[in-house]
């Protein structure tokens, strides 16, 4: 379920990086707490982040999530397919519903984001806490 | 949505099966309930175009007992309920002595000395108090919510799907009116009403017979496409079917003739609790109206979020979000009645943009007989 090559964050968004570039989308996770999702919003390409900062929302039927980019660095990609077809955020959101494409400015960053067995750990402590 | 302190939540005769189908479930009004099993997006559909199953249990029941029923009754709403006939239901006001919502609820007429109040869950406790204090003629007056399970079996299927489990013929049973018989072999009222702008109706029981229940339409209905229904798809089914939500579109501060709802304010019945000041509020005029509006680009106006009216903020929305039938994005807010016509064009503050709408009339969806 959650590919062992990404490296995920609290905020439920997954990097895979290749190179000096990560692709970023939200976790089945997110994708199945939110429910359906019906608009996606994107920031523009050539837009500076700073790990953690917001650049985007993706909004369900009732909710809207604000996105955090996992590192820092300039977008070079966004995936616009999901403007018109933002449900598929709910049938493959690790894989052709990513969010967008960043060159990292800090590689270093990476190794402060969770693995997957730490991501995994991390859900299932919070569905616990849902249960609860 | 998530409470740590307070009370344990409240759970319907029916909340194993809602974790056993996989729902998602939340606190609403302090009760645990389905917010969607499959999707409020299929689920919805499924509403519109077959059938869908929803649990309704939280909502509270107050019955009304007694030669001086009806007096208690008329004096605490505002509809006319001395109109009604036996078997026959209406759409009214709970009144504060301001002429506010205290609630809204469906009186039912069982007989001369007797009457039904289907109630929001969240208002149940506080509505039973209120009433007993307005009680000044000795009706008996019950919180009758525990001996009740509910159910909504709601679509343009929901006859079909209904009928064979029950001697009563369901279809001369006339919109907001209902029977007594058995479903399945329990002692149900059933009323044709719901809250979802489709046909389809709503079933009072013993809470003992509520797994039979649920799981036999379930079965039944699934060859009819019929699905189980939460919370989630109730709201957006009404929100298009643009009918007030307690709490959102009505509150304590808003009166009948604010939210459109004029036609359950029937000042010529008489007194009541909160007429004189509905009557000077038809005097003074009103301050504000509920408007319909939908969104013309594709942002989502949502609940609390500001309405902007040549740049300045002249309202908030009250409910907000996608229309799933419509496939548009629609809502309802208060705004000043000079600013309430048809066709003006308002922008709704989306997290701090101004973003484009155009005030419709209400309801958004209407069914087709």
């Amino acid at each position: 379920m959650y590919p062992s090559d990404y490296r995920y964050t609290k905020d439920h968004e997954w990097i895979k990086v290749e190179g000096s570039t990560g692709t970023v989308g939200i976790t089945d996770y997110a994708q199945h707490e939110l429910g359906d999702v019906v608009f996606v919003e994107l920031p523009r390409v050539g837009a500076q982040l700073k790990s953690g900062e917001s650049f985007g929302t993706v909004e369900s039927v009732k909710a809207v999530s604000e996105i955090f980019t996992p590192v820092s660095g300039e977008i070079t990609e966004i995936n616009s397919a999901l403007v018109d077809s933002p449900e598929k955020l709910n049938l493959d959101p690790h894989g052709s519903a990513w969010l967008v494409k960043i060159r990292l400015s800090d590689p270093q960053e990476v190794a402060h984001l969770m693995d997957t067995a730490a991501y995994q750990a991390y859900i299932a402590g919070q569905a616990k806490e849902h249960s609860a | 949505m998530l409470s740590s302190a307070a009370a344990p939540l409240r759970k319907t005769a029916l909340h194993a099966l809602h974790r056993g189908l996989g729902a998602k479930m939340v606190n609403f009004g302090g009760w645990e309930m389905p917010l969607e099993y499959s999707g409020i997006l299929s689920e919805h559909e499924a509403v519109r175009t077959r059938a869908g199953l929803f649990d309704v249990s939280h909502m509270g029941e107050i019955e009304i007992r007694g030669p001086q029923a009806l007096d208690l009754v008329e004096w605490v709403t505002c509809n006319r309920a001395a109109k009604l006939a036996v078997g026959q239901a209406l759409y009214s006001g709970l009144m504060t002595e301001r002429g506010t919502f205290l609630d809204d609820l469906l009186v039912h007429k069982i007989s001369d000395t007797h009457y039904l109040l289907c109630v929001n869950a969240s208002n149940q406790d506080r509505d039973f108090d209120h009433i007993v204090s307005q009680n000044k003629c000795e009706a008996e007056v019950e919180n009758a919510g525990p001996r009740y399970s509910q159910l909504a079996i709601q679509g343009p299927r929901a006859k079909q799907i209904l009928q064979p489990f029950t001697p009563v013929a369901l279809d001369p049973i006339r919109y907001y009116h209902f029977v007594f018989g058995k479903v399945a072999g329990v002692a149900c009222l059933i009323a044709r009403t719901g809250y979802t702008g489709e046909d389809g109706f709503e079933i009072y029981f013993d809470p003992e017979f509520s797994d039979r229940l649920w799981n036999k339409l379930l079965q039944a209905g699934e060859p009819f496409g019929l699905i189980p229904c939460g919370l989630g798809a109730r709201n957006t089914l009404r929100l298009e079917a643009g009918m007030c939500l307690y709490g959102h579109e009505i509150d304590e501060t808003t009166t009948p003739f604010e939210a459109g709802l004029g036609w359950i304010c029937k000042l010529d019945k008489g007194r009541f609790l909160g007429s004189a000041s509905l009557v000077e509020q038809v005097q003074a005029g009103l301050r504000r109206q509920l408007a319909g509006f939908e969104m013309l680009d594709r942002r989502i106006g949502r609940d609390g979020y500001p309405v902007l009216i040549a740049g300045q903020q002249a309202g908030r929305v009250t409910s907000g979000g996608p229309a799933p039938f419509l496939k548009k994005n629609i809502g309802m807010a208060y705004v000043p009645p000079a600013s309430s016509s048809v066709g003006a064009e308002v922008e709704i503050g989306v997290r701090g943009q101004a973003a484009p709408a155009r005030l419709v009339a209400l309801p958004f969806y209407k069914r087709t007989r």
